[in-house]
């Protein structure tokens, strides 16, 4: 490959094009080669991120690399226009590896599996878009492209209250993309070069305080919903436990850190004096999101319940960091972002074995699990300890600089809320054992389960890559922290250069 | 030899990776291959002790294990690696020489249990966490590693997991010591962002300026105790004690191997290692270690108390664990020579709990039983358990010449000459009931009329094999004068900074001129440092503190107080009297006192009902408010969402008569839109 070619976009189009071609070419009933096809090309999207992550320049972490400019409409200057950078690169990787686990979770799918897997691949292909758009237009274009499939996916192949699930969670983001495509405009016109490109914007804009102050409340919300801030977050415990495991996976593993990244690369990157202005707001806000979360998550009943107010509190610390205003919390923030969407990937699709065989999530009906799926209960509780932030594993790093970073600012405001928000390391622990106790512990509760088998190689083999991941980054967070810090840098730059 | 330190743990974890890819399921070669690995560990720590032991300096190697840029520091960095010194050694020592003995013990203790080879993992993860503890070179790795010794007492209190009563223990553990963990964070994070390290070496340089790196708000001495709190949890003293007793729930060996002699003392440890807060505490405004010694000593008083009314063997010894660790808790509160008296106690204690733990495993492979009142007269039929057995208890009573004796001399002396009266009281009456309980046990189970049931017999070599070397570490552990007449304390070269109060007032002064610098880090440091070029400022303020605070750690030779030994002994010696006259000679009835004492023996027996009030407060406070929480995100947030939803059902009606089911029609038309959109746009049409 020489050095034109345009892997980003390769990246992004693999598994787009390959829904599409599922689309037109293979009939329904062949699910064997829709499987394959989909396997296929998220594989290839992952070969292609690990042969991005083999070429990427590591000295110039902090400046979009491979960078594909193209004029689509020149009267409005709208480029499509892609590049990489540290933090990018991250999220990259991240979606590669949930795309192609989150397919081999999906490998049980026999209802109208054509069509899921379409829409899985067009989801997937849109994610890696948006992390690698530097142009807005492109960026919301295929941000909704990667949350409308969503829509179907639940009311679809769903459970329970699918449609009110699916309806809630789709008029929610909605909602929040109503305020980004005004807030976007706004950039737009506002801007002293009427431009969608982030880094101009970002270095060109010459927005005024007063408008930052005003716009950047509501793109950072158009966001934050996205990202379940509280008081924004309910459309999350319903839409992810009436979602089908593979999206599950995908929306919480990767949707969610579209709406953080959004948060970041655009309100934070391209209104700094704003995102300064409202830091203290958004910082209360994200404290409840951690606390009211993880206290919330005791009471829950059923599997995907906890799992999902777990997220809503793990967010919060993706978006507290943000709030911090500050190196060490960003990277930390983003670094969350990587370990959650691994840690939840992997509590999604346990969840999705687990419902499969004894056709229940709710935990007083279990118990007792561990007897018979051993592998299944050993990973659930390596999650678990990834959940509730043990050492070793990818979220302690991120979750120690989102509460150090919180700490290390020179804003008295910041440090009380760290103090507050550090708390959480025992509530977390509370909900966390209580579901490993209920579920995987203690005496069988049903003779049906006796019967009962444990994961099979293609259940086992993304939970071993989930787990592989959170372990080496784990263990050795510094090569991915030094690929964000580059990143973060600019931004932070960005934050540092009041008036 | 630095990079030597770190093998220490690489070697049992090597074996863990080992048993869990090639031996999972082989239940012979598992435990083999893990002993083989703790037992290589252990080898290679007595002769990295042999190196250092007269070489005081440590040994430190790291590598830089997270870094980010930051605005306050420029960088902040968290580097992992060794840290090599006399107290490193004589902790790894003990960590893998009972940790290679209770995995011999284990080969037959478990020999029966199905999942004999996860035990194995579990025990060998275990010991490469807590030797990561030990050689840790700062705060941040401690942390890290303190957090895995909790995961692994988690795995192993819970190794039952059918069990509904172990999972209900290791949980406990879990919670009780993440409560600790948030105190010890904290600690670690102001020492961090205020001093600006919490690297082992450069630290004790740096505790000197807290007045002026530290906030007003903050005295030194709440974060010393902040540190404490993580102590708290991991040494289970009062109030966070109550999940040790229950981790018994655990296998037998586990119980001897972290439940009373490593895990336990990581708590002692961390306090020992970072004793220069403690220190420095004392010029703040708050007494920390006047607070850590009367923690331990209620502890202790406490946990005594409730030990004698027990009749499980495994809660008689957890209560004495409990009880010996606020000892040496106590010791390490009242500073000067207690700090080694503590260290020394921690020593002996290991071997001494560690065999009467394996005894009680013993016993309880023979009996099936955990209940003293069914047994009796086991010393005819398990000689080697029992003679070794009473080797730990005469041990733990403190009676010469055997290793308890010398440790809880040094600690009662230590209390004596700090002038620490009330403690010192406190600490002779528990050591009167110490020996009382352990001997009501050795009495009632081994000596008498014979079991109501069962058929007991000896165990196997393997189990008492560890029990007869321990029996000899616990008679000659204390034994430090022996080669050269030195102390306990000389061997680990404890030492303190010299420089700290002068540093102290110079900072002090600095902060009293520019208040406004005081708390923020950067203004501070340039203070600092303009001050440290300039002449010295109130350097005449340090004389009288200096004074006497230094020389208190001055090392000395291995001495015997007769004032204090003497008595020590006999009240020892009248505790075990006491025991025989009631349980071996019954001239007193036990019912009758328990008749006499009514409703003071009800309450120490429920343990002081400290167990309730926490499950009350879980049960009643915290779970009522996370249901609450649940209810509020259900009936508020989500009807103001509903509220809005209905308002705009117009719309959802639309979206509804379109959901025709036909996924390729909605595909196609939003690609048809996006084209159309495209298209007009690109030839200016809007």
């Amino acid at each position: 490959m020489n050095a034109s070619f345009p892997i980003l976009s390769a990246i992004w189009l693999t598994p787009f094009l390959a829904g599409l071609a599922i689309m037109v070419f293979v009939p329904s009933g062949n699910v064997k080669a829709i499987k394959w096809i989909s396997l296929a090309s998220a594989g290839a999207s992952l070969l292609l991120t690990a042969y991005l992550c083999w070429i990427f320049d590591y000295a110039k972490g902090g400046v979009p690399q491979f960078v594909e400019d193209m004029t689509l409409v020149s009267n409005f200057n709208i480029h499509y226009k892609l590049g990489v950078d540290g933090m990018s690169l991250v999220m990259v990787i991240l979606n590669a590896i949930i795309l192609f686990t989150g397919v081999l979770a999906s490998w049980g799918v026999t209802n109208r599996a054509k069509e899921f897997f379409i829409l899985l691949m067009l989801l997937g292909g849109g994610v890696f878009g948006v992390f690698t758009s530097f142009d807005l237009f492109v960026f919301f274009v295929l941000y909704e492209v990667a949350v409308l499939p969503m829509y179907l996916l639940i009311g679809i192949w769903g459970t329970g209250p699918k449609e009110y699930s699916a309806m809630k969670l789709t008029l929610m983001l909605m909602g929040g993309s109503a305020f980004l495509l005004l807030g976007l405009l706004a950039l737009y016109y506002g801007s002293k070069v009427p431009t969608f490109d982030i880094m101009t914007l970002a270095q060109q804009g010459g927005f005024s305080v007063e408008f930052q102050k005003i716009w950047f409340p509501i793109l950072f919300l158009g966001f934050a919903v996205l990202a379940a801030m509280w008081p924004l977050h309910t459309w999350s415990p319903d839409g992810h436990a009436s979602a089908p495991t593979a999206v599950s996976m995908l929306h919480a593993g990767v949707l969610m850190k579209l709406g953080a990244y959004g948060c970041l690369r655009v309100a934070i990157f391209i209104l700094p004096q704003g995102a300064m202005y409202w830091s203290h707001t958004l910082a209360l806000l994200c404290l409840v999101n951690v606390v009211y979360g993880s206290i919330g998550a005791a009471a829950q009943t059923d599997l995907k319940y906890v799992t999902a107010y777990s997220s809503v509190s793990h967010m919060g610390l993706v978006l507290l960091g943000l709030a911090t205003m500050d190196s060490m919390g960003i990277n930390g923030a983003v670094l969350q972002m990587f370990a959650h969407g691994i840690m939840t990937g992997t509590f999604f699709a346990l969840i999705g074995m687990t419902y499969g065989r004894t056709h229940t999530r709710i935990m007083s009906k279990m118990g007792g699990l561990a007897q018979v799926m051993p592998f299944i209960a050993t990973a659930y509780v390596i999650a678990g300890m990834a959940g509730l932030g043990l050492p070793g594993l990818a979220s302690f790093p991120a979750e120690l600089l989102v509460f150090l970073g919180a700490y290390f600012t020179q804003d008295p405001f910041m440090k009380v809320v760290a103090v507050i928000s550090i708390t959480s390391i025992v509530f977390t622990s509370v909900y966390v054992l209580r579901v490993l106790q209920k579920t995987f512990y203690g005496p069988l509760t049903d003779e049906h389960f006796k019967e009962l088998k444990d994961a099979s190689f293609v259940e086992r083999l993304p939970l071993i890559i989930l787990i592989t991941v959170m372990l080496a980054v784990g263990l050795y967070p510094y090569p991915i922290l030094h690929v964000i810090d580059q990143s973060v840098v600019p931004i932070v730059h960005a934050l540092r250069s009041m008036p | 030899m630095n990079s030597m330190t770190a093998l220490v743990p690489v070697l049992p974890l090597v074996t863990f990776f080992a048993n869990y890819f090639f031996f999972r399921r082989n239940r012979q070669v598992a435990p083999l291959v893990a002993t083989l690995g703790v037992g290589a560990a252990f080898l290679l720590s007595l002769s990295l002790a042999a190196q250092v032991m007269g070489h005081p300096e440590a040994v430190v190697d790291k590598i830089k294990w997270l870094e980010v840029s930051n605005s306050v520091f420029g960088h902040f960095t968290i580097e992992v690696g060794a840290l090599l010194d006399p107290l490193c050694a004589m902790m790894l020592v003990v960590v893998t020489g009972v940790s290679t003995l209770v995995h011999i013990y284990s080969i037959g203790y478990m020999h029966e249990e199905p999942g004999i080879a996860r035990f194995f993992m579990y025990l060998g993860l275990f010991t490469v966490s807590m030797l990561g503890l030990v050689i840790s070179p700062s705060l941040y790795q401690m942390y890290i590693f303190w957090e895995l010794v909790g995961l692994c007492s988690y795995l192993l209190i819970g190794f039952y997991y059918t069990k509904p009563e172990a999972n209900n223990a290791c949980k406990k553990a879990f919670v009780v010591n993440r409560v600790g963990d948030f105190g010890m964070f904290l600690g670690i994070l102001f020492l961090s962002y205020y001093l600006g390290t919490v690297d082992f070496q450069e630290l004790p340089a740096k505790m000197g300026q807290w007045p002026l790196f530290g906030p007003d708000w903050l005295p030194l001495g709440v974060v010393a105790l902040l540190l404490f709190c993580g102590a708290v949890g991991k040494s289970a003293q009062f109030p966070l004690h109550v999940w040790l007793p229950d981790a018994m729930e655990g296998p037998t060996p586990v119980s001897a191997l972290i439940h009373a002699a490593t895990m336990v003392a990581a708590g002692v440890y961390m306090v020992t290692r970072v004793y220069f807060v403690f220190d420095a505490a004392l010029l703040s405004s708050v007494n920390a270690p006047q607070v850590v010694a009367w923690v331990g000593g209620i502890t202790s008083l406490m946990a005594a108390t409730i030990a004698i009314t027990q009749f499980d063997i495994k809660r008689v010894l957890a209560y004495s664990t409990l009880s010996q660790l606020g000892y040496m808790i106590m010791a390490l509160g009242v500073g000067g020579l207690g700090v080694t008296a503590g260290t020394f106690h921690l020593f002996t204690h290991a071997f001494f709990k560690a065999l009467m733990f394996l005894g009680a495993g013993s016993v309880i492979h023979a009996m099936h039983s955990n209940d003293i009142r069914s047994m009796g007269g086991l010393r005819r039929k398990m000689p080697i358990t029992a003679i070794t057995f009473l080797v730990g208890c005469i041990a733990i009573a403190g009676i010469p010449p055997f290793a308890g004796f010398f440790s809880k001399d040094e600690i009662l002396l230590a209390l004596k000459e700090a002038h620490q009266m009330p403690l010192f009281y406190l600490a002779s009456s528990v050591a009167f009931m110490t020996a009382f309980y352990m001997f009501r046990l050795y009495f009632i189970t081994f000596e008498g009329s014979e079991p109501a049931r069962g058929h007991p017999h000896e165990s196997p070599l393997t189990m008492t094999g560890p029990l007869m070397v321990l029996a000899v570490l616990s008679l000659c552990a204390g034994w430090t004068s022996l080669p050269e007449g030195k102390s306990f304390g000389d061997y680990i070269h404890f030492k303190r900074s010299a420089t700290l109060s002068s540093d102290w007032n110079k900072a002090d002064a600095l902060a009293k001129t520019n208040p406004s610098a005081v708390g923020d880090y950067v203004a501070a440091s340039k203070l600092w440092s303009a001050a440290a070029t300039s002449a010295p400022v109130a350097e005449a303020h340090a004389s009288e503190q200096e004074a006497s605070h230094e020389g208190a750690h001055e090392s000395h030779a291995f001495k015997l107080d007769m004032s204090v030994a003497v008595p020590a002994t006999l009240i020892g010696l009248a505790g075990i009297l006491l025991a025989f006259l009631v349980y071996r000679r019954k001239i007193i009835d036990p019912a009758k006192v328990v008749k006499a004492l009514g409703p003071v023996y009800t309450v120490v027996y429920n343990k002081y009902y400290i167990d309730e009030f926490y499950r009350f407060v879980l049960d009643k406070i915290y779970f009522v408010l996370s249901a609450a929480i649940a209810w509020f995100d259900r009936a508020v947030v989500d009807g103001v969402m509903n509220g809005l939803a209905t308002g705009a059902q117009g719309a959802g009606s639309v979206l509804r008569r379109l959901q025709n089911g036909q996924l390729q029609v909605y595909a196609l038309v939003m690609l048809a839109g996006l084209t159309l959109i495209l298209i007009l746009i690109k030839n200016g049409l809007i």
